[in-house]
């Protein structure tokens, strides 16, 4: 083997160790999340952190339960809001608009998405939370609210998604079923949106990992009362909010709860990221 | 007798299960044009990459057989590829030039080397810009984006870029199949040029331009060498029943 | 859909059109909404004393300046450490491998990091950066938890920036005598710069709008930061102090938009560059 060579082996070692970093990382996360959460778990059982209806810290009392329903809950309704929009918006500016105007909406849709969460829930509180006051009562802090903040936010991410895995449906399909007389909408309906619904359902998981993740949004507007929610307009607390509201001064087996906490989300989100990963090489692999 | 540069000896190729190249024996003498005829996929491209093992790069590539370069034998364990490939200067089919200058693409090799001694490199650049025959036409915008120029000249230029190695072989890939009558002109022309002082192997699908200029022609068909000779003796008197029938464009 | 209420194929589409038109609408009038009031009510907050003074009276009064630093070191650091961990990433990914297991574990691994939550990444920054390393709330942690942050974002950017290199610019290096790193160093790199740019900038952007990453990892002391260990407050952090505490509207107005104005321009430069630069060659 000659310098050179020795010198590329060298160089392939150093840059396979850089490229390990990303799993790294995520391992080191997974260990560190995991070695706090767990053993608190382990102590009071999972059943009375998964099942349990109080969160009562002061008094070891660790019940999750609410925030799960209260995160499934909000993750839900931002779907409810943001994927009709979303899709309808994709649909719209693949198969409907014209050229020109896609040109700048597009755009301006992925531009939005780089708005900071903060300001999203800061708009939500100065504006949603006194419309939902004033109009359908109850203290305006609410799951409606998070859940339409939560509906917005994952607009840009469902639509550019859709638009993408839309575009990539060949147009021979389009021309072939127009040929045989469809209307624009049959095809859309009957020939594009089959063909993109892997792309499509990707994005929308993406979208929903989003919305389970949001912390900064949600906890501006969401009222965050550690109760089951009782109707839509009720307050409402997120995992996320749980741990942001209360890390700042926990200590002791109540940081650790607060990590429990961290555990069941990341689950959540793995369980996710794994189905939006199959099913869009699924549909790349088509 | 004419020195021998290159020797092939019973050498095949495989891409993972599928066999390219066939046990193929032939030898290059130096200083003569070898013209390398045959249809679209008979292995003429995979016999030159082999030559310079930049087949090493493409995934389930294997050999079998020998290929000796100025007595090294070049699968050999001691091999320095890099070496290898600066020895026999190669040309692609569609001319790319590096999105550099005219002059950086022309002492992208050198540079290689860690030569950076500026009058040296600009010796090499005249010199190599001028056997190419594209100096006169490019001297004064050495220091332009090299993408600029026209088909004929990027393919010129990539021949300067080859030459200023100092390479012993030259290997063509089909060097004019893009390129209009008056330039493959030139290149033919620069070939004949650069015989004096280096072996070529000139790749082509056009059997009227190996007539033109090889010294030799091979004739190569689905991976198995037909028959090699000179080329007044291949073009008028074949050997061969396939070859007749190629050159009489009944096939290809 | 069709059921009870059948339509003429041509009406349902008209009436299809009008209902994807009012929807996009929505959409489109709803995020340009949040803009215009945060630009409304923050640009007449803007003058030059506010964003050359420090805050004072916990952001009463006084612009936001050492806000803007702090912000501006822990995107430093976060850079500083992701940008050459991502683009080896991508150059191992693309240049010195072919696709096998590790690759695929890699890729997912960097696609699964992309999904975590931020609010997860603060909680790990806290215990490891601020806790056992003993780093404290500082600027070097909080710029290290981001770092991990925008990690699969430069992976992703840099990898594609280096596959839209033509394949025989590779080819021809090699047969000029490259070795593979001078391929990569002289000819791939170079031609993939403005797509890498491109991925630094869009993390510039993320680590600039980031809150919950932060707010356990840099801490929230509003002061001029002056060492990598100082506690400090980013724009972000800043921002939703004070308006969830409701300390101060126009001072949050002001924040949000100097926030917002740096992100969008960030943004802007970005999807000029990408369609430049990646989409045009792929």
């Amino acid at each position: 083997m000659t310098r050179l060579e020795k010198n590329d082996r060298l160089v392939r070692l150093g840059l396979l160790m850089i490229a390990l970093s990303a799993i790294s990382v995520l391992a080191i996360i997974t260990l560190f999340i995991f070695e706090q959460g767990t053993p608190i778990m382990f102590r009071y059982g999972f059943k009375s952190f998964l099942l349990g209806q109080d969160w009562y810290p002061s008094e070891k009392s660790f019940g999750l339960l609410p925030m799960i329903v209260g995160s499934l809950m909000v993750t839900f309704g931002a779907l409810i809001i943001g994927v009709p929009l979303g899709l309808a918006s994709a649909i719209f500016l693949t198969e409907f608009s014209h050229r020109r105007l896609t040109r700048i909406l597009k755009p301006v849709i992925e531009l939005l998405a780089g708005i900071p969460s903060v300001v999203y829930g800061f708009i939500g509180l100065m504006f949603l939370v006194p419309f939902i006051r004033d109009n359908f009562g109850g203290p305006g802090l609410s799951v409606l609210a998070a859940s339409l903040i939560l509906g917005i936010m994952i607009l840009p991410t469902v639509i550019s998604i859709a638009i993408d895995s839309i575009r990539a449906v060949p147009d021979s399909y389009r021309e072939g079923s127009i040929a045989l007389g469809a209307t624009r909408w049959q095809t859309v309906r009957m020939v594009v949106l089959p063909a993109a619904r892997s792309g499509i359902i990707a994005g929308i998981i993406l979208g929903m990992g989003r919305a389970i993740g949001e912390t900064m949004a949600v906890i501006m507007v969401a009222g965050n009362a550690a109760d089951i929610p009782g109707s839509i307009l009720a307050p409402v607390r997120t995992l996320t909010s749980n741990i942001a509201l209360e890390m700042a001064y926990a200590s002791g087996e109540h940081r650790e709860a607060l990590f429990a906490t961290g555990v069941i989300l990341f689950i959540i989100i793995m369980i996710l990221n794994t189905i939006a990963n199959v099913t869009s090489t699924r549909q790349r692999k088509k | 007798m004419k020195q021998r540069g290159i020797l092939v000896r019973d050498f095949s190729h495989y891409y993972g299960e599928n066999r390219s190249l066939n046990n193929i024996n032939l030898d290059v003498y130096r200083n003569e044009i070898l013209g390398i005829i045959g249809p679209a996929r008979s292995g003429k491209s995979t016999f030159l990459a082999c030559l310079n093992r930049l087949n090493d790069l493409i995934p389930g590539s294997r050999v079998e057989g020998k290929i000796v370069v100025d007595d090294q034998d070049i699968y050999g364990p001691e091999v320095d590829v890099v070496a290898l490939r600066r020895k026999l200067g190669m040309v692609f089919a569609t001319p790319v030039p590096l999105p550099l200058t005219i002059y950086e693409n022309i002492v992208f090799g050198v540079r290689l080397l860690g030569k950076n001694n500026r009058p040296e490199l600009d010796e090499i650049v005249e010199d190599s810009l001028e056997k190419a025959g594209l100096w006169a036409e490019v001297k004064d915008r050495l220091h332009t984006s090299a993408l600029k120029l026209s088909g004929g000249q990027q393919q010129r230029l990539c021949i300067a870029r080859v030459l200023a190695l100092k390479p012993q072989y030259i290997m063509l890939d089909e060097p004019t199949s893009g390129l209009d009558p008056i330039s493959t002109m030139k290149i033919e022309d620069s070939l004949r040029t650069l015989k004096k002082d280096y072996t070529i192997i000139l790749v082509t699908n056009n059997t009227k331009q190996a007539a033109r200029v090889a010294d030799r022609t091979a004739f190569f068909l689905m991976g198995e060498l037909v028959e090699i000779d000179e080329t007044r003796v291949v073009f008028t008197r074949p050997s061969d029943k396939r070859t007749e029938a190629y050159l009489e464009g009944k096939f290809g | 859909m069709g059921g009870q209420l059948k339509l003429q194929p041509r009406t349902e589409q008209k009436v299809v059109q009008v209902f994807m038109y009012l929807m996009t609408s929505i959409a489109v009038l709803v995020l340009v909404f949040i803009l215009v009031v945060i630009l409304k009510n923050g640009l007449p907050q803007l003058n030059l004393e506010f964003l050359t003074k420090n805050p004072a009276d916990m952001g009463r009064e006084g612009g936001i300046l050492s806000t803007i630093v702090a912000t501006i070191f822990l995107t430093f650091i976060a850079l500083l450490v992701a940008t050459p961990l991502g683009v080896g990433t991508a150059i191992y990914l693309t240049e010195y491998t072919v696709e096998s297991r590790i690759t695929r574990i890699i890729r997912f691994g960097a696609e699964c990091l992309a999904g975590i939550p931020s609010i997860i990444f603060g909680l790990f920054g806290f215990i490891l950066f601020v806790n056992k390393l003993k780093f404290g709330w500082s600027i070097l942690s909080g710029g290290l938890t981001l770092a991990f942050m925008v990690l699969p974002t430069i992976i992703r950017t840099s990898e594609e920036a280096i596959k839209a290199v033509p394949p025989a610019y590779r080819l021809v290096s090699f047969s000029l005598g490259s070795t593979r790193w001078q391929t990569v160093t002289r000819v791939v790199l170079p031609s993939a710069i403005p797509g890498i740019v491109t991925g630094v900038i869009l993390s510039i952007g993320r680590s600039i709008g980031e809150t919950a990453a932060v707010i356990f990892t840099a801490g929230s002391a509003l002061r001029m930061p002056t060492s990598l260990f100082s506690s400090s407050r980013t724009m972000s952090v800043h921002f939703y102090i004070l308006a969830k505490e409701g300390v101060s509207m126009p001072k949050a107005y002001g924040t949000a938009a100097v926030l917002v104005i740096s992100i969008l321009v960030i943004n802007i430069v970005t999807y000029y560059l990408m369609e430049k630069y990646i989409k045009r060659k792929s």
